[in-house]
């Protein structure tokens, strides 16, 4: 089963795509670009469409998704937590 | 990794493409006056203004077959903003899934102006001044009209069609995470297959493209289809710029938007440019409810909300709307059929009736892009032959003209 997915081997997070994700699991990833699986471990509960981080990441980093610049870190993030509006926010407006 | 990268398109596992369409495939539609092709026969009652939807929705409650379309607005209005609503209902009454109209407004002139516009097409118009007569006159001689035009309108036979005849637009709504990995990359394949096969395809939601900008702007055939991009994009932004409250983070991306997981404005756009495959190329830029001139794809100046963008698409003379959704957007549009994409599992499961293509394979490897944009082309095809979509079906009929500021 494919629990999450990215498009590009160098994205920092990567979407979860099945329901269910608790911490502790082992999600198997898919990047779609290069067909190939990666594995990571949930530290946290993730749910369906929210997104897992791949990496550690400190403030002030940029986040990337498709390959691409997606917004800044503004709360640090070990890989495996849940990433979102908690810990990064738009670059824009 | 910076803004000059080349930007990919998900592309999953490239295979050779596929394609259930050719130059050759054809569908049955209805070819009107000025050689356009409809995949509707609607007889529209067309109100002018906020004042004349009580009449137009009588007629249309006494003639079977006839839809009226109610708005708010038509009162008041002046300059760029009067000249959008003139164009939005002219085109709308233009558009080829419409087969004759009658306009209804509260006094003759602007009502007049309407009518000739869409005359010009061809196609019967007629229409109709409350001041004078007062609703039940003017229900009366309406309803006359329209019984005319629906007895002529069903006797038209729909006939085949070359597929490049076939006008298809784009808009995406309540995206989350998998709209950018399933639903909208299967309308981004469908739209390079449509693209070689000589149609006319739109794409638009100015505010969401904010952090993609560069990428469309790649995509561009011409440096001065690049200019004019970059000039609406701009516009855009200044218009948020001057209005915004904190980062909109409320609005763009919406809260469903966020709900399904969805964090930047940045994120948003980069999963809904996937809409337009890995071959088009921007052809062309169009202001709001513009027609364009020629074949390929072309950006229309829109706002990302969905039944503005989906009433401009109809305005601009579009017959058929790709609409992927990820948390289940329900839209329809009373004269376009609205096609749904979603390849989120939950949302199939939880709002199926909505649902006419389910491309959740793809996100289990179960399907190829291919094949998810061959599911996408084969359900066009059946929907432009006839067969209604969700949408349609269950009755969702919005009609949102979009405004640029106050009334006077």
């Amino acid at each position: 089963m494919v629990h999450f997915v990215l498009h590009d081997a160098r994205d920092t997070v990567a979407v979860v795509v099945v329901e269910g994700v608790k911490a502790g699991m082992a999600l198997n990833g898919w990047i779609m670009d290069e067909d190939r699986e990666i594995l990571i471990h949930a530290r946290q509960d993730i749910p369906i469409g929210h997104k897992v981080a791949l990496k550690d990441m400190n403030p002030g980093d940029t986040v990337y998704k498709y390959g691409i610049d997606m917004g800044r870190v503004v709360a640090p993030i070990a890989a495996g937590e849940h990433a979102h509006v908690q810990n990064i926010k738009t670059k824009r407006w | 990794m910076g803004p000059g990268r080349r930007f990919r398109c998900t592309n999953h596992k490239e295979i050779p493409t596929m394609s259930v369409i050719s130059k050759e495939t054809t569908f049955l539609g209805y070819r009107r006056e000025n050689g356009r092709v409809g995949v509707r026969n609607h007889v529209v009652i067309l109100p002018l203004d906020d004042l004349s939807n009580a009449a137009a929705e009588a007629v249309a409650h006494n003639i079977k077959g006839a839809l009226a379309i109610p708005h708010p607005y038509g009162r008041l209005q002046f300059g760029a903003d009067l000249d959008l609503h003139f164009r939005t209902l002219i085109g709308a009454g233009c558009n080829p899934n419409v087969a004759a109209v009658v306009v209804i407004g509260i006094e003759d002139s602007w009502t007049r102006k309407v009518v000739d516009g869409i005359a010009s097409t061809g196609k019967p118009a007629l229409g109709f001044g409350i001041e004078g007569h007062g609703d039940h006159e003017t229900i009366l001689r309406a309803s006359r009209a329209a019984r005319e035009f629906v007895q002529w309108a069903s006797d038209k036979q729909r006939q085949p069609c070359a597929i490049d005849e076939l006008w298809v637009s784009t808009k995406c709504g309540e995206s989350d995470t998998t709209s950018g990995c399933g639903a909208n990359p299967t309308v981004g394949n469908a739209f390079d297959k449509l693209y070689e096969t000589g149609n006319t395809l739109l794409f638009g939601e100015t505010s969401e493209i904010t952090g993609g900008e560069h990428i469309v702007a790649e995509r561009c055939r011409t440096p001065q289809v690049r200019e004019r991009f970059m000039f609406m994009f701009n516009r855009y932004q200044d218009m948020i710029n001057r209005h915004k409250t904190s980062d909109l983070s409320d609005s763009q991306p919406t809260k469903g938007n966020i709900a399904g997981g969805l964090t930047t404005i940045e994120e948003k756009a980069l999963g809904n440019i996937q809409k337009i495959g890995k071959k088009c190329l921007v052809d062309g830029v169009l202001d709001k409810a513009e027609m364009p001139t020629g074949p390929g794809l072309w950006f229309m100046d829109s706002s990302s909300a969905a039944a503005e963008m989906v009433t401009l698409c109809a305005a601009s003379g579009y017959a058929l709307h790709f609409f992927p959704t990820g948390q289940g957007n329900v839209i329809g549009n009373p004269i376009v059929p609205v096609i749904k994409i979603c390849a989120n599992p939950r949302t199939v499961r939880l709002m199926s009736e909505h649902v006419d293509v389910d491309t959740c394979g793809l996100l289990q490897r179960q399907m190829t892009l291919d094949q998810a944009g061959d599911q996408l082309l084969e359900c066009m095809l059946r929907t432009a032959c006839g067969r209604l979509t969700a949408a349609e079906a269950l009755g969702h009929r919005e009609f949102v003209l979009t405004r640029l500021y106050e009334s006077a």
